[in-house]
């Protein structure tokens, strides 16, 4: 059963269900299927309970972050110049990312199907951070959305025990964000180069060098 | 006393001896381990307790679970921040006199994990180590060559003086800072009394330099 069938599957099943396959480009060719933060639950529920596929097996759970970032892309357009029509490359500016997304691989271990590739993504990556938990319909999320809460710091409706998993409860930061910085102590380099280095140069400066 | 005198008197069946040689011999003949270990150093640890190696042979076979029967701590495998505040207070717990191995590339300086954000750079940072065994992980010929190493340093001793260990010294903390959690980091993230930076100038690597004074 292809990506296709799957989608139009629960599109019958799940009334009002925003769906959307993301290509993946490489020879892999696993696309994924985004799901709408809405419906998610709805989506899940019906993929574990369905007869077919029935995707009795959650293997694994984990976060992207995307931050906000500017894409330029040449377009080719028609334009006029000097009373004659000419292509002209156009510079597009578009911007991407700006969220976190959570990426779930589905398996069927009763009709040997999968995996299939389920997204989420949240508004934004500072207050609309909440997604619906899946840990009720696959219970091997739990550790899994506490990891991503721990290190990307999306929050999961519905999660039972949402606690750190990794680091400690005082921690304030999420170390696997991109913009993550982390603690100055690079007092001590024995074979400083290239970023380290200058880290180390740094951190030096701040506190009177040597 | 003469090197050459005390080998003819035991020969003639006496033995000569001073209370800090007899004093020293005892300590070094039974370091009796705390039994914990953090990462895969701690599978070599044990390693080196089994027959092959047989660390019993040092006297040293004696793994105590509880610190406070313990004299030495092997700080075997990878200290994450998370875990630091523990090691260090388990050392607190351990009564003097107490020596630390530092075993493998992640209990000296942080080893693969150094530019992580969950590993600590060393555990040297908060307790005072007396042997550090390079490796990742060391073999056990490594442990047991730090027995052997510090077995030598414990005989070197003195009683008195003012070079006298820190459980001859009322003067000297047993006690080190119990690091705590805070919002980005351990705080404090250094004991400044235990640990000072290595002198390296960092100001020349990186230009063709060894960087060393």
């Amino acid at each position: 059963m292809n990506l296709e069938e799957i989608k139009s599957q629960i599109e019958a099943n799940v009334p009002g269900c925003q769906l959307e396959i993301i290509p993946n480009g490489s020879p892999s060719g696993q696309h994924s299927l985004l799901v709408d933060t809405d419906h998610a639950f709805a989506v899940a529920s019906f993929l574990r309970e369905s007869a077919s596929p029935r995707f009795d097996y959650c293997s694994n759970a984990t976060g992207i972050d995307w931050p906000l970032k500017e894409v330029s892309t040449k377009v080719k357009t028609k334009k006029i110049v000097d009373g004659v029509e000419k292509e002209v490359d156009e510079v597009v500016k578009t911007q991407t990312g700006g969220y976190l997304e959570v990426v779930y691989h589905l398996f069927s271990v009763e009709q040997r199907e999968g995996p299939l590739v389920l997204r989420m993504r949240t508004q934004d990556r500072a207050e609309g951070v909440h997604l619906p938990s899946l840990t009720p319909i696959w219970r091997s999320a739990e550790f899994q959305e506490r990891e991503i809460f721990d290190l990307y710091g999306v929050l999961f409706d519905g999660h039972p025990d949402l606690r750190r998993l990794l680091m400690w409860e005082e921690f304030q930061d999420f170390p696997m964000r991109r913009d993550y910085v982390d603690p100055d102590d690079y007092e001590y380099e024995p074979t400083a180069h290239d970023d380290v280095l200058k880290r180390a140069q740094a951190h030096q400066s701040t506190e009177g060098g040597l | 006393m003469d090197e050459q005198l005390k080998s003819e008197l035991r020969r003639q069946g006496v033995v000569a001896t001073s209370l800090q040689e007899l004093y020293n011999w005892g300590r070094k003949s039974s370091l009796w381990p705390l039994n914990f270990g953090l990462a895969c150093c701690a599978i070599e640890m044990i390693a080196t307790t089994m027959a092959r190696y047989d660390l019993a042979r040092f006297g040293a076979e004696v793994f105590r679970p509880s610190p406070r029967q313990a004299d030495l701590m092997i700080v075997a495998g990878t200290v994450t921040k998370k875990m630091a505040p523990q090691v260090v207070r388990l050392y607190n717990q351990m009564p003097e006199p107490k020596y630390v191995i530092s075993m493998g590339a992640c209990a000296i300086s942080g080893g693969p994990f150094k530019q992580g954000y969950n590993v600590l750079k060393g555990i040297d940072r908060y307790i005072p180590v007396d042997v550090y065994i390079p490796g990742c992980p060391p073999r056990p010929e490594a442990l047991i060559d730090a027995f052997m190493m510090l077995q030598k340093k414990i005989d070197e001793q003195y009683l008195t003086g003012p070079n006298r260990p820190r459980h001859l010294n009322a003067e000297m903390a047993s006690e080190f800072i119990v690091p705590e959690f805070g919002a980005h980091d351990l705080v404090p993230t250094k004991n400044v009394g235990v640990w000072e930076v290595p002198l390296v100038n960092i100001s020349l690597a990186g230009k063709n330099e060894s960087g060393r004074d």
